[in-house]
């Protein structure tokens, strides 16, 4: 007999039961000792079907492939550039993945990217936790001009995008901002009108703070409404 | 000497006022406040990062790096100096051995995890809050665990066993064993024992038992602490 001892979206702790016998499956960052499933991370339970998983709250970026990150370059090589992702360790991205120009033997590498320069890139190997290469080629891949960064913790990224983008879709509609966001939480964003910009910047605040509330895009929706007329 | 009554009227089994709080430090990964009777800890975990030297590094898992002090002005001055010491160095080393068992740091092989524990006050037991304290906050931070690490002291004073010393207690003249202990409550597993002072097989037996019961009652407050965090406040 299996029964599930927690409620759908109930914040568990680590350690906390959430299921007893061997119906249940454990899904992420839930771990089964004996006939029981345990959570190991604060977070809320979410049940598909048979699968148990947790959503956490707060986590550190873990990188993945085929994860768009927003990086700084903060190494210029021979072969190609270092990037920090906020992951303990820099990502590479070669030159033959960076672009489909010809580069010449020996060229100054950092014409192209150099140090300080942020970039929207994707993740296409993670050998191991040291080992991550980067890909520029793809759509929406491309050096960040000036703009507005913002950090967010990671686990909360799905929550600023949305449901087919629909949450960062409505912050930039309402504010004319240019925003893209990274899988490792850093956003970035440039708008025309430095009021809005600060306005798509709390509204971005106010998701990360809210983000376990269900029913979170009309929220923001009316706080963006309220706010719309100051500017 | 008979110790009947205990110096703060407390029963022999009773834990001092325990309080915990989490996300106090907003700059750190994962924070928490632990405050048993007078003495305050506050851990906040900052990382994974980046591990050097790089001889420190482990190729297999994330490392722990624990630092246990007790502030300037945090003690009454008597019997430890406060500052960073020798006894500072091993309690940073024992609070690391009892968080470790419980911890799952296998996905960041080459880096560290870093906990820092500050005893803002002190009266006694001041490893175990920082334990408590430092447990909430690697939660906090969303290292995974398998259980939350749970403290506390017990002794013998005058001759009785009892549950969390208090500082006169511990300095109790008809001799007083000191026992720091730490529990995982749902695996049954003690991840740090130590004493100071001297005691028989039986009593040892039962003080461990009294042990248990108060990291049963200690685990019901970190983990409220740590729910409180997210319901309530943020929903209204």
């Amino acid at each position: 007999m299996s029964n599930l001892i927690v409620a759908e979206r109930e914040i568990v702790v680590p350690g906390q039961e959430l299921a007893e016998g061997m119906d249940f499956l454990p899904g992420d960052y839930v771990i089964r000792d004996k006939d029981k499933l345990i959570a190991t991370k604060l977070g809320m339970v979410n049940v598909s079907g048979r699968l148990v998983r947790i959503v956490a709250l707060n986590e550190p970026y873990l990188p993945k492939r085929g994860d768009l990150v927003i990086g700084k370059v903060v190494g210029v090589g021979i072969g190609g550039w270092r990037v920090d992702i906020g992951w303990p360790f820099e990502a590479n991205l070669s030159v033959k993945d960076a672009t489909s120009d010809f580069i010449e033997k020996g060229a100054d590498l950092s014409k192209y990217f150099n140090y300080g320069d942020y970039i929207m890139a994707e993740i296409v190997n993670v050998a191991s936790s040291k080992i991550i290469d980067l890909s520029m080629k793809g759509p929406g891949l491309r050096k960040l001009g000036p703009g507005r960064l913002l950090n967010i913790p990671s686990s909360k990224v799905p929550r600023v995008i949305g449901k087919q983008g629909s949450m960062i879709g409505l912050v930039k509609d309402y504010t004319e901002c240019k925003i893209s966001v990274g899988q490792n939480g850093t956003v970035w964003l440039r708008g025309e009108d430095p009021k809005k910009e600060l306005l798509a910047v709390s509204a971005i605040r106010k998701i990360e703070l809210e983000s376990h509330i269900s029913g979170l895009t009309d929220k923001i929706k009316e706080y963006l409404e309220s706010k719309k007329d100051g500017l | 000497m008979v110790y009947e009554k205990r110096l703060d009227g407390r029963k022999f089994d009773e834990l001092r006022p325990v309080e915990a709080k989490v996300g106090v430090v907003d700059r750190a990964a994962g924070s928490a406040m632990f405050k048993i009777g007078k003495t305050i800890a506050i851990a906040a975990v900052y990382g994974p990062r980046q591990l050097y030297p790089q001889v420190f590094q482990n190729p297999v898992a994330g490392v722990l790096r624990c630092n246990y002090n007790m502030l300037a002005f945090s003690g009454s001055g008597e019997r430890v100096r406060p500052g960073p010491s020798r006894r500072s160095k091993e309690i940073s080393l024992v609070i690391e051995k009892a968080l470790l068992p419980l911890l799952d740091l296998s996905n960041y092989a080459g880096a560290v995890v870093d906990v820092f524990i500050e005893l803002i006050q002190t009266d006694a037991g001041t490893r175990c809050a920082g334990i408590c304290a430092a447990s909430m906050a690697l939660a906090d931070a969303g290292i995974p665990m398998k259980d939350l690490v749970s403290s506390v002291a017990v002794g013998r004073v005058g001759g009785k066993v009892v549950l969390d010393l208090s500082k006169e207690e511990e300095d109790y003249e008809g001799h007083a064993t000191d026992i720091a202990t730490a529990f995982s409550t749902r695996i049954g597993q003690v991840t740090l024992l130590q004493m100071d002072g001297e005691v028989s097989k039986e009593e040892l037996k039962k003080a461990l038992e009294l042990a248990k019961k108060g990291c049963e009652k200690i685990k019901d407050i970190q983990v409220k602490a740590l729910k409180e965090r997210y319901v309530g406040g943020l929903n209204e």
